[in-house]
């Protein structure tokens, strides 16, 4: 292998994965509140590039994908107030279950809306054929974009749950609910608030993403089993561990191409879940405790 | 006045009546113990005054305010903090920051403005730390504040939890079991922090099972057998109470 496609095939893969990272941070935020896996995470990605692109015929690109991050957000909430939030101490799997549906149900609101046809917003700089050279590769701007714009969250949550209140008690609701709620914490509210920011970073994920991956009403469940599968890998609830597992997967399917057809890329992710699940169930960073998917 | 007047109150868990018509009052200022021999119904008590679960009948009112069917935060917000026997830490967060919890009350910062780390919150988030530190200080463990709070030693811990508690500026502290876990050494310090706490001016109602940390700290004792009050006076009264003699010695 010449070391321009080593690196074409790296800077894939941490393009990939990056976006891996961030779906599987969303699951996180989520079941670090609720112990529960949100299935409809890769809606949030699928509804912020589908709305972005809609409002951009009538409004710049920033602003789009900003009303597009707000409304996904909006969305969020709603789902957790209509579907969540009202359920007298539900057993975790019910909880899943629901999520699974708010997805199937997602996915047809998108097809009325959007149709099947593939959409995908323009690049934020350039075109598709503009480049730039990375030691001999040439790699396309939109890539810086969805490296950067993944880093940028992932730092923003962490000085966001480390450095502020709301933060802080969010941690604290993950830790122990019961107690947080006699420190005068609304716990419910907290809840909503974890469904808020993960359809956000969703939506900004789907919005960045969407010039090189496109856009339909079915990219969520794609979406969901690679975040899923990052979200184990890296153990559940450990923002640190998504990242890694995400750039890991990410790279290993890109170079997966040159050993085998790229049919089998999922294949292989879908392998790698298996493989964990069986062997390693608590991921490579996480505890044991999470493994058991423990009822909070 | 009384701070928080229980009344009548009855818990039913099936065909277990496990608080039976209990009443009793708290006064301002006071340490209040309650204690009985286990299964006495004390821990139920506690979980329907601090609002964790709802009383079958009866009545509790805390500064003139029914808690029927208030959520714990709103009570919790209402002035009425409480510890656990089992500590409670928010665990992979430091001492600080599990007291810096605690301050969420007493703290205005909305979501917005907490999350784009607008200057006024940074102040805030200044004063909560620096306030947070005095309340460690308060019970002798600023030394700990940076450590992971579920990594202290489990006296420690009960040190910690007691400052989030406090950190609530609370009127009312309810303390499940205080010293349960603790060795003596401990159990006389843990005494000796709850009547520094009530000289600051917080009223204290407690459940234990120690003995002598009830009767040396508790201004009134209120006695439970079977979930029912059998006696309720001053700790040397209830010292010489024959009927609490024989629960707590048998029957001659």
């Amino acid at each position: 292998m010449t070391t321009e496609l080593f690196i074409q095939y790296l800077m894939a893969g941490i393009t990939y994965g990056s976006i891996y990272a961030i779906v599987a941070i969303g699951f996180n935020i989520i079941y670090n509140t609720t112990g529960i896996i949100n299935f409809a995470q890769g809606e949030f990605v699928m509804f912020g590039g589908m709305i972005a692109i809609s409002l951009l015929q009538y409004m710049p690109l920033p602003l789009a994908i900003a009303l597009s991050v707000a409304i996904t957000m909006l969305l969020g909430a709603l789902i957790e107030i209509c579907f969540i939030r009202w359920l007298k101490s539900p057993s975790v799997l019910r909880m899943i279950i629901i999520t699974i549906g708010v997805s199937i149900i997602s996915r047809e609101v998108a097809v009325h809306i959007w149709g099947e046809s593939i959409r995908s917003l323009p690049y934020f700089v350039g075109n598709e054929i503009s480049s730039i050279p990375v030691f001999g590769a040439r790699i396309s701007p939109q890539v810086l974009w969805v490296v950067a714009a993944s880093g940028l969250m992932v730092i923003s949550l962490g000085i966001f749950f480390k450095t502020t209140s709301v933060g802080r008690e969010m941690r604290a609701c993950a830790s122990n609910r019961k107690a947080a709620t006699l420190c005068g914490i609304n716990t419910q509210n907290m809840v909503t608030l974890s469904f808020v920011l993960s359809a956000g970073i969703g939506a900004l994920a789907g919005c960045v993403m969407s010039p090189i991956t496109y856009s339909q009403y079915d990219m969520g469940t794609g979406l969901a089993i690679k975040g899923f599968t990052v979200a184990i890998l890296g153990g559940l609830g450990s923002s640190g561990g998504a990242v890694a597992a995400g750039l890991l997967l990410g790279i290993i399917e890109a170079f997966s191409v040159s050993v085998v057809p790229l049919a089998f890329q999922d294949a292989i992710s879908i392998a790698i879940l298996l493989i964990i699940l069986f062997v390693r169930p608590q991921g490579l960073f996480g505890s044991k405790e999470a493994a058991g998917l423990s009822e909070v | 006045m009384a701070l928080l007047e229980v009344y009548k109150l009855n818990k039913r868990f099936g065909g277990l009546l496990a608080v039976n018509d209990v009443s009793f009052q708290v006064n301002p200022g006071q340490i209040k113990a309650v204690i009985g021999p286990n299964g006495a119904g004390k821990t139920t008590l506690f979980n329907m005054i601090s609002g964790t679960f709802p009383a079958t009948s009866g009545s509790v009112v805390f500064q003139d305010w029914d808690l029927k069917g208030k959520k714990p935060f709103q009570v919790a917000e209402r002035g009425m903090a409480r510890t656990f026997q089992n500590i409670k830490m928010f665990s992979g967060m430091t001492a600080l920051e599990n007291v810096m919890v605690g301050r969420h009350v007493q703290s205005s910062a909305g979501f917005f403005s907490s999350m784009f780390r607008m200057p006024w919150t940074w102040k805030e988030e200044r004063a909560i730390r620096d306030k947070a530190m005095e309340f460690l200080a308060l019970l002798e463990i600023e030394e700990f504040a940076n450590t992971d709070a579920s990594s202290l030693a489990f006296g420690q811990q009960r040190a910690v939890e007691l400052a989030r508690a406090l950190a609530l500026e609370p009127q009312l502290l309810l303390l499940d079991e205080p010293a349960a876990g603790l060795n003596i050494y401990e159990t006389a310090e843990v005494g000796r922090l709850i009547t520094k706490i009530r000289d600051l001016g917080i009223t204290v109602l407690l459940v234990e099972h120690d003995m002598s940390l009830v009767m040396d700290i508790s201004d009134e004792i209120v006695v439970l057998c079977f979930g029912e009050k059998i006696a309720e006076d001053s700790p040397q009264n209830i010292q010489q109470d024959p009927e609490v003699i024989k629960i707590y010695l048998g029957e001659d």
